[in-house]
């Protein structure tokens, strides 16, 4: 047993139950979660539970096939992954990057993890109407 | 008897028929065979090194179609509100030359020379300058940390350094704040089988001052210009091997 | 020689606190700087696409060149075993690493992607002078670590004379490296010359030293602690010597430039055209930096004044800055060498000496740096025992005669 001071073992205890007490107010972390924008189209390039957890894997494997091999196949192109992620709605507007609408901020604020690609890349479409193919269909 | 010669007449010409439409069907893939050279699965190789001629002699003093044509294509020129005139970047621009004993006044367009064993790559310490093997000389934003160094140690002064945040760049030509950048040869062009922009607008105007190919082809057009009208390189004592030359230096 | 007490300094005074308060704004600033050239980007300085390093850049390097320098002291006493520097080298070896880091920390947060930090430091192109530095620069720091920890740990004592070798060739290499980050360069007429390595190495020599003698003195005069004639005159009699190095190493750069023709114009640039940067070279690098220096050095009158050796310190480092700015910022504003004979213009601004017009931001960074090294140093004196409670004479060597 861990001998404290009568005034700080007061004070743990009090933190200890206002913890406890607190619990129920997890209920309320429904909210924290982000809300992400649907993309267009039926599905993505890969199954969403592998993008979610893989695509900096493929966007960082990616970018070096392109810059330095000349490699330009649209499977994982960050280009085209704009195209559909954040395609224009239909009133003809656009995400930018800076707000809460934007595909990659949606969830990367709640992450909390900084994305600088779009200090360099487009963050909207070049061609509203174009949508990928996905593998084995034709468009 | 005539039935059967009418039929045998049916049947060639529908036999002829058949195969000039199986003809102009195939034909298509067959030229398209021969012009898209490299699949967009493939990486690039040294076979091919592209490479620019500039007759200097068809360029004139006051004409910037090369260099509006490379501000509209790759999204620079206007987009860089907040930095001064010395700031702002800047790809390709028109030198005015004067010759100080004859007074011979000529004019031509510089920009990255693609240098064989370019400088920029020799001193960048993350090595984000880089050399693809076909010979374009590209800056990797990704590891880019905006030193600068390759701007001091270019003999062209062909690199310019991004110095505010920029917006709408155009999807297919990434430019950012805190890198350094460059003519890029049109790579994304080059990379479907098109030309530079600079090369595209300045033959559309009909100045023929500029031709672009691949070097390592004997067969190509500027191969055999080369050849027949020679061409020589800017700072040549610098030992470079420079992808672009120039005619009437 | 009996041994050497070290002990920290009192570190109460109101001057003290007065002093790390000063420094600690000054460093506050170099930050906020940082922290604006940051988030604005670079148009908010006076850099372009012409003039690409400037004002950080200068107080970076000359930062760094003089931590190299700064070891001096210690690597007199390692490697050629003079004992009468021994018992400054602590301070010295601290001083290196503290002038360094300060050196570092402009050179890092002027860079255009700061964050990026951990690819340059990760991802390397040994092609590079400079990603060579970055080995050679995070490599002194360690070494030089380890040397102070051997000199302060009685058992380990014995072993810091290999330590102090080590120390000796790595910042050869080291400042070699930064001579050469503009020595390599063959596109510009004012670098691309073997010269360049060699030369930093004796500037380092004189920074260094310059920079040492003027810490020394104010930590023993501020802390009340006896600083003999001896050690002052040992030190000031070395620093005149570097200066004539550093003025011989100039001497044979431009003449050797002189001669070849295709070199005449960034000669008369430097030397008579330059307008600020021929002042520089002039006033700055060789009177203030060098003949009024070794004037007050040697002169009988004043080389016994303690405050005319501190003044002859503090024009060598002024000297020195101007050295950095004429090679780093002048070699930049002369006009490459692409089309010989012909006059040449463009919208890129080809042909013209190139203009740099300095901003407050980046001037502050470069001078919060400086404060950073100076803060730290103030503070090392007080936590740690590097500072030897006395080196009168009599303590040094008590042999020595008294008197002249």
């Amino acid at each position: 047993m861990v001998f404290l001071p009568r005034y700080l073992s007061k004070l743990v205890a009090l933190l200890g139950v206002s913890l406890v007490l607190a619990l129920p107010l997890t209920s309320l972390a429904g909210d924290l979660l982000p809300s992400i924008p649907k993309g267009k189209g039926e599905q993505c390039v890969e199954p969403t539970e592998i993008m979610r957890r893989n695509h900096m894997e493929f966007l960082l494997h990616q970018r070096d096939d392109t810059v330095h091999r000349g490699i330009r196949t649209t499977q994982h192109s960050l280009k085209e992954c704009i195209e559909c992620h954040n395609a224009p709605a239909q009133d003809g507007k656009v995400a930018r990057v800076g707000t809460a609408d934007h595909f990659c901020n949606s969830c990367h604020t709640v992450a909390a993890v900084n994305v600088d690609c779009f200090e360099c890349h487009a963050d909207k479409p070049e061609n509203a109407q174009y949508r990928h193919a996905l593998k084995g269909k034709t468009e | 008897m005539s039935e059967q010669q009418d039929t045998d007449l049916h049947r060639r010409r529908f036999l002829g028929q058949a195969a000039a439409a199986a003809g102009l069907t195939i034909a298509p893939g067959v030229m398209l065979y021969q012009v898209s050279a490299r699949p967009a699965d493939q990486a690039v190789t040294s076979q091919v090194r592209w490479g620019m001629l500039i007759d200097t002699s068809k360029c004139e003093t006051g004409c910037n179609d090369c260099v509006s044509a490379c501000k509209t294509e790759n999204g620079w020129g206007t987009t860089e509100t907040k930095s001064s005139p010395r700031q702002q970047a800047q790809w390709i621009r028109k030198v005015k030359l004067t010759d100080k004993q004859t007074g011979h006044v000529q004019s031509l367009p510089l920009m990255c020379q693609h240098c064989e064993t370019p400088p920029c790559v020799d001193v960048c310490p993350t090595g984000a300058s880089m050399k693809r093997e076909d010979g374009i000389v590209l800056v990797d934003k990704h590891i880019c940390i905006g030193c600068r160094y390759c701007m001091m140690a270019c003999p062209y002064k062909a690199r310019s350094f991004i110095h505010e945040e920029l917006h709408d760049q155009k999807p297919y030509m990434p430019r950012g704040i805190g890198t350094v950048e460059s003519c890029t040869l049109c790579v994304h062009r080059v990379d479907k089988d098109g030309t530079p922009a600079c090369v595209e607008a300045c033959n559309a105007e009909g100045h023929k001052a500029m031709y672009f190919g691949d070097l390592n082809d004997p067969n190509s057009e500027i191969s055999r210009r080369l050849k027949q009208y020679g061409g020589e390189q800017i700072r040549a004592d610098l030992g470079l091997n420079t992808g672009v030359r120039y005619q009437g230096l | 020689m009996k041994a050497v007490k070290y002990l920290e300094i009192e570190g109460r005074s109101t001057g003290y606190y007065a002093l790390l308060a000063i420094l600690g704004l000054i460093v506050a600033a170099g930050g906020l700087a940082a922290l604006y050239m940051e988030h604005n980007g670079h148009h908010v300085t006076g850099m372009n696409n012409q003039i690409v390093w400037g004002m950080p850049h200068v107080f970076a390097v000359f930062l760094i060149v003089a931590a190299s320098g700064a070891l001096n002291v210690a690597s007199i006493s390692s490697v050629f075993g003079k004992k009468a520097y021994k018992p400054l080298a602590p301070l010295s070896a601290f001083l290196s690493i503290c002038l360094l880091l300060g050196g570092l920390t402009v050179l890092v947060l002027d860079l255009g992607q700061p964050d990026r930090l951990v690819v340059a430091m990760t991802i390397y192109n040994f092609k590079s002078i400079f990603a060579w530095n970055m080995i050679l620069y995070n490599g002194f720091i360690a070494i030089v670590a380890v040397y102070i920890w051997f000199m302060l740990e009685r058992r380990m004592n014995q072993y810091s004379k290999y330590a102090g070798f080590v120390a000796f060739f790595w910042r050869l290499i080291l400042t070699t490296g930064t001579g050469s980050i503009f020595g390599f360069i063959v596109a510009r007429q004012a670098y691309d010359a073997a010269i360049m390595a060699p030369m930093f190495i004796i500037m380092s020599f004189a920074y260094g030293l310059a920079i040492f003698i003027l810490v020394m003195m104010a930590a023993y005069s501020w802390s009340n602690r006896e600083l003999g004639d001896s050690t002052v005159r040992r030190m000031k009699n070395l620093l005149g010597v570097f200066i004539g190095s550093v003025l011989y190493f100039t001497l044979a750069y431009h003449l050797t430039n002189l001669y070849a023709t295709e070199n005449h114009g960034v000669e008369a640039f430097i030397l008579r055209d330059g307008g600020i940067y021929t002042q520089l070279f002039w006033l700055g690098q060789v009177l203030v930096g060098g003949l009024i220096p070794l004037f007050l050095i040697y002169f009988p009158a004043t080389a016994q004044s303690r405050a005319m050796i501190s003044i002859a310190c503090a024009l060598v480092i002024l000297g020195g800055l101007a050295t950095m700015y004429l090679i780093i910022i002048g070699g930049q504003a002369y006009p490459m060498e692409m089309f010989p004979g012909k006059i040449v213009e463009s919208a890129f601004f080809d042909g013209g000496v190139k203009q740099y017009i300095p901003t407050m931001a980046e001037t502050l960074l470069g001078v919060g740096g400086f404060a950073l090294a100076l803060i730290m140093v103030a503070l090392v004196v007080k936590i740690l025992r590097v500072l030897p409670v006395s080196l009168a004479d009599a303590e040094l060597d008590p042999h020595a005669s008294t008197g002249k």
